[in-house]
């Protein structure tokens, strides 16, 4: 089945936030942030600002009733800063106006005074100076220390990879409508509703059920409005409390840049020891997250950091630490991996390094350390159903890859300028909310009597095929025409005390809900049915619109079968509950079963470089993907490419560029550049592994949203053989994105003296 | 006047406004997305349609967000919605693209049904436009792109075999039905609009906008402007005493696009691939590129090494100047234009058979980008000897760079190593480059003196190699 929006997404007929008509008497509202990111405010002249032509108010942090919080984990977070600045690109104001324009033309008469102080900029530097959002944390298995003196070979690097900007196309955006009495809706573009609900009644000064919070698409999120979509939605519900008038606030594409935190850079130092028969026996990490000003998300992004260390690997003795280090820019979050990918970077780097020092192939070292059923991670899951393994041999055998790494070299012969690099990507990724009380869910069905079918979860639909997904569950219960089904918009109204669309589990969590309730109506309707048939419920059964009784056509339909149900007072409605069984986690001891499964997959991926000018293309990445029982191909195998394109882009061309002074330089599209057409492989090849799927997934169809991103990072080492075509002895560097900067300084290194990269001055286009 | 669709209209807003603006504020058509305001993701494409002197409609993309409604007067604007079909159906493209799963979050899709169906009216105007061409203006962030290519693949290949003309496009679904009436009703609309006269100082002068837009679209939207586009005298390319000569007005695909630079550069295609995309050509002026003055200007670099000549016209005393192209820049975007003056247009002589020329770009990303360094050599070769060259060199100073020096030097001497090494001392030299988001200093330094390598290794790759020129 095709993604149920296909149509009116093709016809333009798709209906985005700053889609919506328009309410008469509504207000724009925009942001006036922080031109500085570390000081003291000081003065801030609004005067003129207020009698500009169209202003309706300006608003601070002196006009909010309730309190000026909005913080997730940690409250730390202001909506408006008051007297510290944190962040350049901090919200200090929201100005109102009758339109756009006259907002814009505003904010630019707005003065603000802000003792400045230096910035911290990089996670290294906040880690010296003791800044840091939470009390680090550390995972140990075995005993590292001394398997260190049994390695040997024994190998220390270091690492860092640069954050990514999410670019949904979609800016930030939020209508606030005010209804009855005090109360108000939002209309959000975000994966969150029951956290912008929770956020604003506490801004506001309301209790929750004031608050409507409802959510139609995205169009696009990658975890960057799983969280960060509440600052703007709180602001625009805050207008329309105090101005009683319908408020929307859409940001500009430079002021979401500017304004909103990427994916974490990270900083990392490794070691790892392997025997002589290239057996990882100790890994030990230790990585700095740059959080950003605020705790966002980033205590949760590093926990996973830590799950993720070893990646698809058996390591015996492990000690991995996190910290989560504050420093002077926007808050980091969620974004696609949640700190995952940042964690198998490292674990990758060290084993290039291993590989590159013992003059060897990393494959040979990758390979003999997959995990095995009943080996256990550092935090003390064993895995279970594990594919590690399968998904090599299949990826090995499918596309030949031995016969791939003798081209590749014969080519490297026959060239002068150009090299190619071949590189392998296990990837293992846990899937369900590392928190384990975020893996619950509900789900809302009413059958109407024209035995049309409505359905609510907490699902937020954002181009992944969740609501395609969610109809196929239904259409399969009752066995009816996907026409009878209408996904509803996500509304807390309906489905409350959400999680988050977020962590790949939406799919699993609402599913499940879903089905359970939509079985529980067919319990009845198959009870009502054999009331009506004079028949026991057991032999009755439904399929293709029709009611059968022992397999055979009663004659009675889908829609006299609903209409019964409704005369015999039948509820034809249902609310119903899941929560992932079998979870746990102990944080004291940092022990536990905190995923209900992983999902496996190898890649192996072919670049070439152009050594005369330091460009490179990824050619082809050849995929082995665990989607377990697919219920749906087109959409998972559309997340597999997408995913792993965002991934190919942090790995290989996306560079977030921040001043010292913590100014973004690549703050439009044409100073930051994600993949286009011309840039992605040629050859995309995915197969799926044979395998019967797992009893936690939805309809036995593994999550499938995160993992394939994880398949972009073999693109950097890729890169890195290919180099190491032209020059045997380079020395590996571990600093991600790679650039065709780094890649001609890298080859040309004798030519360059050492002189660091910073900016100076920006030269506009 | 103009057609939005099949409506005729009389806009009210002003001529600066941005036709997406108009489409989306004023129109209420909101299938056309607003994403980055920069004409670099294609979310915003819509089709120009315009009145050739033969009588047919000639359609382009452009991207709406950065292009002034005056570009639009007299021709018709096409929007996602203008290309649905009436019953309710999706059209052609729009169901292959379905059929391939190419749409997720659905934000860049109206974009790219609108550069597919480019694509289609391209083919029906005799010209082929690759799929990945047709494209290359559209940025999708969830896809990866690959099901898109496969749905694209699938028009190309039906366009292939069908050859179709515009009778065609529609019986085919491809296109609705009332594109066919429209050569006719945009007849009509001509007749009824008044000339256009001179361009006036009034206003801002726009050309396609690409530059002018990303820069002060805010501002612009506002207000009137004065449309440089809509001259006829401003645009166009003549050949005359082995020398071209072109109207100001003339965009980047104008001449990819002409038989004549075609023979004479047969690398021109792939050269202006590199150059922007698709629909930031079709709206891009070779003088807006030259007065933006922007270090790394491609088309800045291009005719530097051409050895052009700007004619410069002051309006109100009627009077023109000529200076050569290496003058017209004086310091970081400033240029020796006085004011009332405007580009009129440019001369450069025409390569004869001893000439050879290159272009080299290196950006981040290889296509729609902006140079980390570009560069462009113009050299000719007679008995193993360097009898002229010229190079040109971007983002290595404050303005797009000729490399007198380097090209002085290169006169006279021998086609050989031993020369290159010395002239790429003396380019080193020539060069300031400053650190930015698109390089270091050490960087560009590096890549000033690969690219010039790159020119002579691609141009005479017996004479010379990598590893020598090192030495």
């Amino acid at each position: 089945m095709k993604n149920i929006d296909s149509d009116k997404h093709l016809r333009g007929e798709s209906l985005y936030l700053d889609d919506l008509p328009t309410l008469q008497g509504s207000l724009h509202a925009m942001v006036f942030a922080s031109p500085t990111a570390h000081g003291l405010l000081q003065k801030l002249e609004l005067e003129e600002a207020r009698k500009s032509c169209g202003v309706w108010g300006i608003l601070t942090a002196r006009d909010i009733p309730g309190e000026n919080q909005i913080g997730n984990i940690i409250p730390d977070e202001p909506l408006f800063a008051e007297k510290e600045i944190h962040y350049r690109g901090q919200p200090i104001a929201l100005i109102l106006a009758e339109s756009r324009e006259a907002a814009r033309q505003a904010r630019q008469k707005i003065k603000v005074e802000i003792e400045e102080f230096p910035a911290v900029t990089t996670a290294e530097e906040a880690f010296e100076k003791g800044m840091f959002i939470t009390e680090p944390r550390t995972f140990t298995m075995g005993d590292v220390d001394r398997a260190f003196a049994k390695c040997a070979h024994v190998f220390e690097g270091k690492t860092f990879t640069n954050g990514q900007e999410h670019l949904y196309l979609e800016t930030q955006a939020a209508y606030a409508i005010p209804a009855e009495g005090d109360q108000i809706k939002i209309i959000s573009s975000t994966q969150g509703p029951s956290q912008v609900q929770k956020a604003a009644a506490q801004v506001l000064g309301l209790p929750m059920h004031k608050i409507e919070v409802e959510v139609i698409r995205l169009g696009g999120g990658f975890g960057g409005k799983e969280d960060q979509a509440t600052p703007w939605a709180v602001m625009a519900a805050l207008g329309a409390q105090l101005s009683r008038r319908p408020v929307k606030l859409v940001l500009s594409r430079s002021d979401d840049l500017l304004m909103t935190g990427k994916r974490h850079p990270y900083s990392a130092r490794f070691k790892i020891g392997l025997d002589e028969n290239l057996k990882i026996l100790a890994y030990e990490a230790r990585f700095l997250q740059n959080a950003g000003a605020a705790a966002d998300l980033s205590p949760a992004v590093a926990e996973r950091t830590l799950f993720h260390a070893t990646n698809s690997y058996f390591v015996k003795n492990a000690r991995l630490s996190v910290y989560s280090c504050r420093t002077h820019l926007p808050p980091n979050t969620a974004f696609r991996g949640f700190g995952g990918p940042q964690g198998m970077f490292v674990m990758e780097a060290a084993i290039a390094l291993a590989a590159q020092k013992l003059k060897i192939e990393a494959r040979h070292i990758q390979q003999a350390n997959l995990l095995q059923e009943g080996d256990r991670f550092p935090y003390g899951q064993r895995a279970e159903q594990a594919l590690a393994r399968k998904s090599w041999e299949t990826a090995y055998l499918h596309y030949k890859a031995d016969d791939l790494c003798r081209k590749a070299e014969d080519f490297n012969k026959k060239h002068e300028y150009i090299k190619k690099g071949v590189a392998f990507m296990p990837i293992c990724f846990g899937i369900s909310f590392t928190n384990t009380p975020m893996n619950q869910a509900r789900a809302l069905v009413h059958v109407y009597r024209d035995g049309s079918v409505g359905i609510s979860t907490g699902a937020v639909e954002m181009g992944q095929g969740v609501n395609t997904k969610m109809l196929q569950v239904a259409a399969s219960c009752f066995s009816i025409q996907p026409e009878r089904i209408k996904i509803e918009t996500t509304n807390t109204t309906r489905v409350a005390n959400t999680s988050p669309s977020a962590a790949s589990a939406t799919s699993d969590l609402n599913g499940k809900a879903l089905l359970k309730a939509c079985e529980q109506i067919k319990k009845r309707l198959l009870k009502t049915a054999a009331k009506e048939l004079k028949t026991n419920p057991q032999k009755i059964s439904l399929q293709n619109e029709c009611v059968l009784i022992d397999k055979k056509d009663s004659g009675l339909r889908w829609e006299e079968l609903v209409q019964t149900a409704l005369l015999q007072r039948v509820s034809l409605s249902e609310t119903a509950h899941y929560a992932t069984p079998k979870i746990r986690f102990d944080k004291k001891r940092e022990k536990g079963r905190p995923f209900s499964y992983h999902v496996y997959g190898t890649a192996i991926i072919t670049a070439k470089v152009d050594g005369l000018r330091g460009t490179y293309q990824i050619e082809s990445v050849q995929i082995a993907h665990d989607f377990g029982k697919s219920m749906n191909t087109a959409i998972d195998l559309g997340q597999v490419e997408g995913g792993l394109v965002q991934g190919l882009g942090w790995m290989c061309m996306e560079e977030l560029a921040y001043d010292k002074n913590g100014r973004l330089l690549s703050n439009a599209l044409s100073t930051y550049k994600i993949p286009d057409l011309f840039s992605v492989p040629e050859r995309i090849e995915v197969v799926p592994l044979e395998d019967e799927g797992h009893e936690a997934a939805i309809l036995k169809s593994k999550a499938v949203g995160e993992p394939p991103l994880m398949y972009g990072i073999g693109a950097y080492f890729a890169i890195l053989n290919a180099m190491r075509a032209f020059q045997s002895d380079l020395e590996p560097f571990f600093n991600a994105p790679m650039t065709p900067e780094k890649v001609l300084t890298g080859l040309l290194k004798k030519q360059v003296k050492n002189k660091p990269l910073h900016v100076e001055k920006r030269q506009i286009g | 006047m103009l057609y939005l669709n099949d409506q005729k209209l009389s806009p009210s807003a002003p001529s600066g406004r941005s036709i997406l603006e108009f489409i989306r504020e004023e129109q209420q058509l909101k299938g056309t997305k607003l994403v980055c305001r920069e004409g670099d993701c294609g979310a915003c494409s819509v089709l120009l349609g315009s009145l050739q002197a033969d009588g047919k409609l000639h359609y382009q993309n452009i991207t709406s967000c950065i292009a002034p409604l005056a570009n639009a007067y007299g021709k018709q604007i096409v929007t996602i919605e203008g290309l649905n079909l009436k019953n309710g159906r999706l059209n052609r493209i729009q169901q292959a693209l379905k059929e391939a799963a190419a749409t997720q979050c659905g934000f860049c899709t109206p974009g790219f049904v609108v550069a597919l169906s480019n694509m289609a009216l391209q083919k029906a105007m005799g010209k082929d436009l690759s799929p990945k061409d047709a494209l290359s203006g559209n940025i999708c962030r969830c896809t990866g792109y690959k099901s898109i290519e496969r749905a694209a693949k699938q028009i190309f290949e039906l366009l292939q075999r069908e050859k179709p003309d515009l009778q065609k496009l529609v019986q085919l679904e491809l296109l609705p039905r009332y594109f066919l009436n429209m050569p006719q009703k945009l007849k009509e609309l001509q007749h009824q609009q008044s000339s256009n006269g001179q361009p006036s100082f009034q206003h801002t002068f726009v050309g396609g906008g690409t530059d002018l837009y990303v820069q002060q679209g805010e501002a612009l939207s506002l207000g009137e402007v004065s449309p440089l586009c809509s001259q006829s005298q401003l645009s166009g390319i003549s050949v005359k005493n082995n020398t071209y000569h072109i109207g100001a007005a003339t965009t980047i695909s104008q001449i990819r696009e002409h038989p004549q630079w075609q023979k004479d550069f047969p690398k021109l295609h792939e050269m202006l691939r590199l150059v922007a995309s698709l629909p930031i050509r079709n709206m891009a002026t070779l003088a807006g590129n030259f007065v933006n003055a922007s270090p790394i200007g491609d088309m800045s670099i291009f005719f530097l090494a051409l050895g052009a000549r700007l004619q410069l016209l002051h309006l109100a005393q009627n009077k023109t100047r000529e200076i050569p192209l290496e003058d017209f820049f004086l310091d970081y975007k400033k240029t020796a234009l006085q004011k009332g003056e405007l580009i009129q247009s440019l001369s450069c002589p025409r390569p004869d058979a001893h000439t050879h020329f290159s272009f080299e770009k290196v950006s981040k990303r290889t296509y729609l980008d902006i140079a980390s360094v570009n560069s462009a050599l113009k050299i000719c070769i007679k008995n193993q000897h360097i009898t002229e060259a010229r190079l040109a060199i971007g983002g290595v100073k404050a303005i797009p760079l000729f490399c007198k020096k380097t090209s002085d030097f290169l006169k006279g001497k021998e086609l050989c190593s031993k020369t290159l090494r010395q002239a790429t001392e003396i380019l080193q030299d020539e060069i300031a480059p400053i650190s930015d988001v698109r390089g270091s200093a050490t960087y560009k330094r590096l890549l000033a003196q690969q690219l010039f390598f790159a020119h002579f290794i691609k141009l005479f790759p017996k004479t010379f190699k990598l590893k020598t020129l090192l030495a």
